[in-house]
This record gives structure tokens, sequence and C-alpha cells, in this order.
């Protein structure tokens, strides 16, 4: 009965880094059910950044909410290095579109708050902050509170923030979506820097086919009513990718298959609900 | 009146700035000597006994020579504030615990709701009847004023943490323990200091009153004292008392209030 999608499992010779198996969820809205997640079916290989399109509403964020292990699905499961996801993990470290930074802790505290709680002391604890602190620019500000700091720098500071606990997996939902343009370029660089420095496995969400395209490996196209995957495109440019990249043609071509297959999205199916 | 300002956000009540500040300090001083211009008018338009402010200024002086004024005010301060202490000591953890456990706010709410329509004072002659006419009974009240006015707003602001810092911690290893001592206390001291602040207004008029029925000292006490006696001055003096002793409290709060939640973002 599960409709046949094109390109949905990528075959990968390795373990995935992360595997999402006939991933369902739907949200009760009184007495009718809501299908956000489709029998969502993906791995993601190791040191991969891939980046999830899709229109309002189709689900990204209750995926990424699944894999960070703050909402169990309903059916199916992720395995995160075959182990399968039960509740959250500092190994899979989150950036939440809303910054959630803690709003009566410095940057400095708001960076150590993931080392304290493993149990670094103090001193070790300082040293790591500050090595990320510096990292995304905010030295100025470690002791300033979150009110005083501007959304982007808002933003650096809970990537920080995330990056102390050393994840192996980050998972990031439309981070730079609240951004005026130029912070938003910046910060893509900067983040395609780390990464290509230490490589983690990103999973990142956005609703900015630009983004999508100039940051992945690999783009997820997701579809709404129900929730699924649409497409996977794969993302031939190499690494570090550059402004004039940008202006390529491949990179226009990439951009054109990416918009198509967002804003021509497969027919809703009117599930028959029992 | 009271239970309103809990439910709105705390940053509300947190408003003026330095500049406005500033240009209030000469309408504030004007405000005060219209009042006493008006006080000295209506004092020699001839209503029987109505002293003016010369005849309070030396009665106050009277008192606080022979030592009844500060006799009265310990006496009703050391009610409120036990009182009070009290009050905020169950409500607190009463309303985290509402706040964090559904079927406690389930078992919890209806009684609050309740009580919150019965006047405190209303409670007095129960109290007197169960507790006799000693200190208990006064202390009860006022601890139960406290409680009521600020365990709403403790439980509103565990409800209201935003939900997205609460992950924030869990995705970076935090467990409940952690989750509840490191975002969601902080997170509602803003709105616990409200109540605290509404439950001490509350708590200053319940011991006046408590104290105008059955005591043998304090501010209420000497005014109803004065009543039988006519004693005009006496009276003026006990409510100047009263209301400046209350506005110290309130500013007090006010300024611990601000300074604990100066992280907040104020729109
Ligand atoms: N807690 C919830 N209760 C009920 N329905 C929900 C809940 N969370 C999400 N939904 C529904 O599930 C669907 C998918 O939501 P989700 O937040 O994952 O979408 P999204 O792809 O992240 O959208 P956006 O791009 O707008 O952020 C939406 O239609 C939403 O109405
Ligand atoms: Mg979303």
């Amino acid at each position: 009965m599960s409709p046949v999608i094109p390109n949905a499992v990528t075959p990968e010779p390795a373990t995935p880094k992360i595997e999402f198996r006939d991933v369902s969820h739907s949200f009760d809205l009184g007495g009718e059910t809501f299908a956000a997640l489709d029998h969502v079916s993906l791995d993601i290989a190791e040191g991969e950044f891939v980046t999830v399109v899709g229109p309002s509403g189709c689900g990204k964020s209750t995926l990424m909410n699944i894999t960070a292990g703050l909402l169990d699905p309903q059916s199916g499961e992720v395995l995160v290095d075959g182990q399968p996801v039960r509740g959250p993990s500092p190994q899979r470290g989150v950036i939440f579109q809303q910054y959630a930074l803690f709003p009566w802790m410095t940057v400095r505290k708001n960076v150590e708050f993931g080392l304290k709680i493993a149990g670094v002391n103090a001193e070790e604890r300082r040293r790591t902050a500050e090595r990320f602190i510096d990292m995304v620019g905010l030295s100025d500000f470690a002791d300033a509170l979150p009110k005083t700091l501007s959304g982007g720098m808002k933003q650096r500071c809970a990537i920080a923030r995330a990056y102390a606990v050393d994840p192996t997996i980050l998972l990031m939902d439309e981070p730079f979506g609240a951004l005026d343009a130029l912070t938003r370029v910046q910060l893509q660089d900067r983040l395609l820097d780390t990464w290509s420095r230490e490589r983690r496995t990103v999973l990142f969400i956005t609703h900015d086919v630009d983004e999508a395209v100039y940051l992945a490996n690999r783009v997820i196209v997701m579809a709404a009513r129900p929730g699924r995957v649409h497409r996977v495109i794969d993302v031939d440019l190499p690494y570090p990718r550059t402004e004039d990249m940008r202006l390529s043609p491949e990179f226009a071509e990439l951009r054109r298959e990416v918009w198509h297959s967002v804003y021509h999205q497969p027919s809703p199916i009117e599930r028959t609900s029992p | 009146m009271v239970r309103k300002t809990a439910r709105s956000s705390p940053s509300a009540t947190t408003g003026d700035t330095a500049r406005n500040r500033r240009s209030t300090v000469p309408l504030t001083i004007g405000s005060g000597l219209l009042g006493l211009a008006v006080w000295v008018l209506l004092a020699n338009s001839g209503i029987q006994g109505f002293p003016g402010p010369l005849e309070v200024a030396e009665r106050a002086v009277a008192s606080i020579g022979d030592g009844t004024l500060f006799g009265d005010l310990f006496a009703s301060l050391r009610r409120v504030l036990t009182g009070f202490v009290l009050g905020i000591a169950l409500a607190v953890p009463v309303g985290f615990l509402m706040g964090w456990y559904a079927p406690v706010r389930g078992l919890i709410e209806p009684w609050l709701q309740f009580f919150r329509m019965v006047p405190p004072l209303a409670i007095i002659p129960l109290a007197i009847v169960l507790m006799g006419i000693g200190e208990t009974p006064k202390i009860f009240v006022i601890f139960l004023a406290s409680f009521l006015s600020s365990v709403v707003s403790t439980f509103q602001g565990v409800v209201s943490v935003d939900s997205t810092l609460i992950n924030a911690a869990r995705v970076l290893g935090a467990k409940d323990r952690r989750v509840f001592t490191g975002v969601v206390v902080p997170a509602s001291t803003p709105f616990i200091l409200v109540g605290m602040r509404i439950g001490l207004g509350a708590s200053w008029a319940t011991v006046v009153a408590a104290e105008l029925l059955a005591a043998q000292e304090g501010l209420g006490y000497r005014m109803q004292q004065a009543q039988l006696y006519y004693d005009l001055p006496t009276i003026f003096v006990q409510l100047i008392v009263i209301g400046l002793v209350g506005l110290l409290m309130d500013r007090l709060l006010l300024l611990a209030e601000r300074r604990l939640t100066s992280w907040q973002e104020r729109r």
C-alpha cells in the first residue's frame, strides 16, 4: 500500500550514521488524526551534510524532534550507529530556530551548561567554553546576557553551546531562518568551514532552496499530507563551496531541480481512516 | 483585582525607564504639596474634630516618644512577616508541584479556586473560634492570604515555561531533576516574585483588618482604640504609617524583583 518513492533509500556501503526505518507519526487533532510523517525511510552516512526542504507543515520539525529523541514515533524507528534512539542524548546536538538560549545565563554560562551536566570540572569547562565562544566570534560578549545580543549573535551562541558537548551529529531546524541575508550567508560559510574540518554528520532543515543546495551533499525534498520523502537530489559540487559557485550554471541547474520538486508536489494522498 | 495581575505577564509590572521616573519627580512633590493644602483646608473648614497636619505630627512625635508607635508597628510587622513567610514557603513548592504534575494540579486546583473567592477576613470568625484569640488566628489568616495569592502565580510560572528551553536542556543531556532546577525554577522566578508582591500586599491589608477585630497591640488595634475615644489624630498617624510601611515593603520587593529578573527581555 505504501507509495513507490524513487530514490527514497540510497544504498550505503557501511552502517549508516542515521537510519530512518519506516518512520510514521500522526497527531491527534480533536478526534481526527493528521499524518505528519508517513513511512519515511532514509539513510544518512557518517560525515554527510544532508539538507531537508519541503512545504510548511510537511513534517520537517517532526522528523527532527524524532531524531533528537524529543518525540517517539508511532511506528518505525530511528537508528543512530545501529542503535535505536531512546530519548535525547548530548551525542545529537540540536540547534533550534528560536535560538532557545537560557535568558538568565550569560553567553559563557549557556555554552558551559551541557558540560556542567556532563560533570566536567569548572576549569576545563571554562577552557572548552572559551574555545567555542572564540570559534563563533563572541569572545567580546562572553559575559553578556542573551537579551543584549542580535539574532545572529544569539544563533552563534546556540551553535557554540551545541558544539561544546562535542556531538557526533548536528540537527539544525531552520537555524538561520530568522536572520537577514548577509548574516545568513556568513553563518553558512562558517558552518561549512567547521564541518569540512570536523566532519560531523549534519541534518539541516531549511525552507530556503538556495541554502539547501549550497550546503548539502544531498538534498531531501519532502512532500506534505502526509509528510514523506518526495525526492533525494545529490549535489555533486565540490567543497569548499564559494560565492562564485552560487553563480555557476551547475548551481543554477541544481537549484532549479530542487525548486521544481518543492513546488510541483505530488497531490496529497487521501487516507481512508478506519 | 489582585488576582488579575498574577495572570498577566510579569514583565508588565516593571516598566518605567530612568527618564520617565525623573520627569515624574516634580509632579510627585507637587502632588504631595497639593494634598497637604487640601488637608489644611479640610481641617480649617470646621469638620468636628478633624485634625490638621501639625496636630497629627505632634501626636506622631508623642507616640514615638512613649514607644507605642514602634511597639504597634513591630507587633503588626511580626505578624505579617511570620504569616507571609509561612505562606510563601508553602505556596512555592505547592505551585511547583501543581505545574509539574498534572494530577496534583487536578486535586488542588478546585480548592484553590474556591478559597480564592473567600476573602481571608471572612475566615477570621472561624479561626478565632477554632484557635482562640491569641496570635495564631491572625497569623493563620495572613498565611492564608499570602499563600492563596502567590500559589497561583507560581503555578502559572511553571506552566508557562517555554517548552523549547526545556527541550534545549534535555538535548544537552539534562534529566528531569536538572531540567527542573536548571530551567523551570529560574524561568518561573519572575512569576514567583510577582506573586510575592501581591501576597505581601494582601498580607498587609489583612493584618490591619485582623487587628481591628481582635488584638491587644498593633496598628489596627491602636486605631480601634482611638475610634472609641474619638481620637482622630491617632487614627491619622496610624493610617499614614500603614500606608508608608506598605509602600516601603512593596518598593523593596519591586527592587528585588528588578535585580533578580534583569535578564528578562522587556518589550
Ligand atoms: N504538537 C502537535 N500537535 C498537533 N499537530 C502537530 C503538532 N506538531 C505538529 N503538528 C502538525 O504536524 C504537521 C507537521 O508539523 P511540522 O512542525 O513537523 O512541520 P514543518 O515541516 O516543520 O513545518 P514548518 O516548515 O512550517 O516548520 C503540521 O501540519 C502540524 O500541524
Ligand atoms: Mg518546522
